[in-house]
């Protein structure tokens, strides 16, 4: 029972899966300036299932999440997730910024996903277990600016904790973890695909969690 | 409502503790303390010029103060998370700049009767000064935001949001200066008509400029 020790109901109700159904990615185009991506690009994800996007740089993988997310207006196609008709409100995206803010402390951060995600107040015990699964309890008061690289990466992946949302959207979420960091990731990952969850996350090395793969094609020339 | 106050929330505290309110209300003193130096030592002149003064050395405070409002965002990246919360983005921006109001604006605004001694200002002429700053500043803000949200992409865009609000600012000046003189009769009672019309300007700023922001701000994305 992995994701009991991760995620948890403060009322103690079993958690329920996420029915969100499969997302649905039709020939949507890409376009950076005048220099076409990608056109055509379709992809179907079932829900429990985890895709690793695999490209050069410059191939677009960034651009994908970001489309997918809706933080690029989409040109052509469309994305949808049949039981989410609102997808801002089904993703949660995990960018190379990290969003996080220098002057606030590590908990005060925690507190404000909680906020922002409308969900209850953590109590001082979900604080407690979310900066000890990620690591982050020796620096629970310490400001962020104050964190090394890949702490700012921990504490910017607990954006995903505070509320459950069905899709996952990773981009090169390995960037600065060492290999406990990409351990605790990987549970992380895995107990939400078994929620029913998915994820797409970008990355240049194989990750360990990934169900199924694609590879951007290399960027070519412009349109 | 618990998410607006939470993103209000936030705002008053990165306004506060990255020296925001602190820095608003030195500035104001400075330029205050400055423009008797430039105008002479002509009491009944500076008394005569004081409430326009003040309304432009608050213009100029909240303009230096409001061009970072997205871009802090934008640069770090919360500004993305910002459209994927569950709430409209009318109203996301609609708290930021509440929370703005509150830890920079309302400390100016409780500035000005100390500043005002500096341009020898009669107490009697005080309360409409303030009452028309405080009904004028939400509009000011509101404004202000459009342009922050406007050259949000633009780096070092201070000159370029000033010249983009300036214009919007005039009416608000305009009403704002006739309002923060007493009416006739010297017994210092307030404009009534004059503050009428900027409370309509801050009713009108608050129903259209979130609209505003939030169109800018989905513009600049990519």
């Amino acid at each position: 029972m992995v994701q009991d020790e991760i995620f948890f109901d403060p009322t103690g109700a079993p958690l329920a899966a996420h029915a969100s159904g499969a997302l649905h990615v039709q020939d949507i185009m890409c376009l950076r300036g005048s220099h076409c991506l990608f056109d055509g690009f379709s992809l179907t994800l079932d829900p429990g299932a985890a895709l690793a996007v695999y490209g050069a740089n410059g191939a677009g993988k960034t651009s994908l999440l970001r489309l997918i997310a809706g933080l690029v207006p989409i040109q052509a196609g469309a994305v949808t997730l049949p039981a989410a008709p609102d997808m801002a409100v089904a993703v949660h995206y995990v960018g190379h910024l990290d969003g996080l803010k220098n002057a606030l402390r590590v908990w005060e951060t925690l507190h404000g996903f909680a906020g922002f995600y409308g969900c209850a107040a953590l109590s001082e015990w979900q604080t407690k277990q979310i900066l000890s699964l990620l690591g982050l309890s020796a620096c629970a008061d310490r400001p962020v600016g104050e964190l090394s690289a890949g702490q700012r990466r921990r504490l910017a992946l607990a954006r995903l904790l505070p509320v459950a949302r069905p899709l996952w959207l990773l981009d090169e979420p390995f960037t600065a973890l060492d290999t406990q960091g990409r351990e605790v990731l990987t549970r992380l990952v895995g107990a939400h695909l078994a929620l029913n969850g998915m994820v797409i996350a970008s990355s240049h090395e194989a990750l360990p969690f990934a169900t199924q793969t694609i590879t951007l094609p290399a960027p070519q020339g412009s349109v | 409502m618990r998410i607006f106050l939470a993103l209000m929330f936030q705002q008053v505290r990165l306004g506060w503790r990255g020296g925001q309110t602190v820095l608003a209300i030195a500035f104001l003193f400075i330029a205050v303390t400055l423009l008797p130096f430039g105008i002479g030592p002509e009491l009944r002149l500076l008394k005569e010029l004081a409430p326009g003064l003040v309304w432009v050395v608050m213009l100029l405070t909240l303009m230096a103060t409001l061009d970072r409002l997205f871009q802090a965002d934008l640069e770090d990246g919360a500004l993305d998370q910002l459209f994927l919360l569950p709430l409209a983005l009318e109203l996301v921006v609609l708290a930021k700049a509440t929370g703005h109001f509150v830890v920079v604006v309302l400390p100016l605004l409780l500035a000005v009767p100390l500043a005002g001694i500096l341009l020898n200002i009669e107490p009697v002429a005080l309360p409409s000064l303030m009452a028309a700053l405080a009904l004028g500043a939400p509009s000011l803000v509101l404004l202000g935001a459009i342009g922050a949200a406007l050259s949000v992409t633009v780096r070092r865009a201070t000159m370029l949001t000033g010249l983009l609000v300036m214009p919007l600012y005039v009416p608000v000046l305009i009403f704002g200066i006739a309002a923060s003189t007493p009416s006739a009769g010297g017994d210092g009672a307030v404009n009534a008509a004059g503050l009428g019309v900027l409370a309509l300007f801050g009713l009108a700023a608050l129903l259209l400029a979130p609209v505003a922001i939030a169109a800018a701000l989905r513009a600049g994305l990519r």
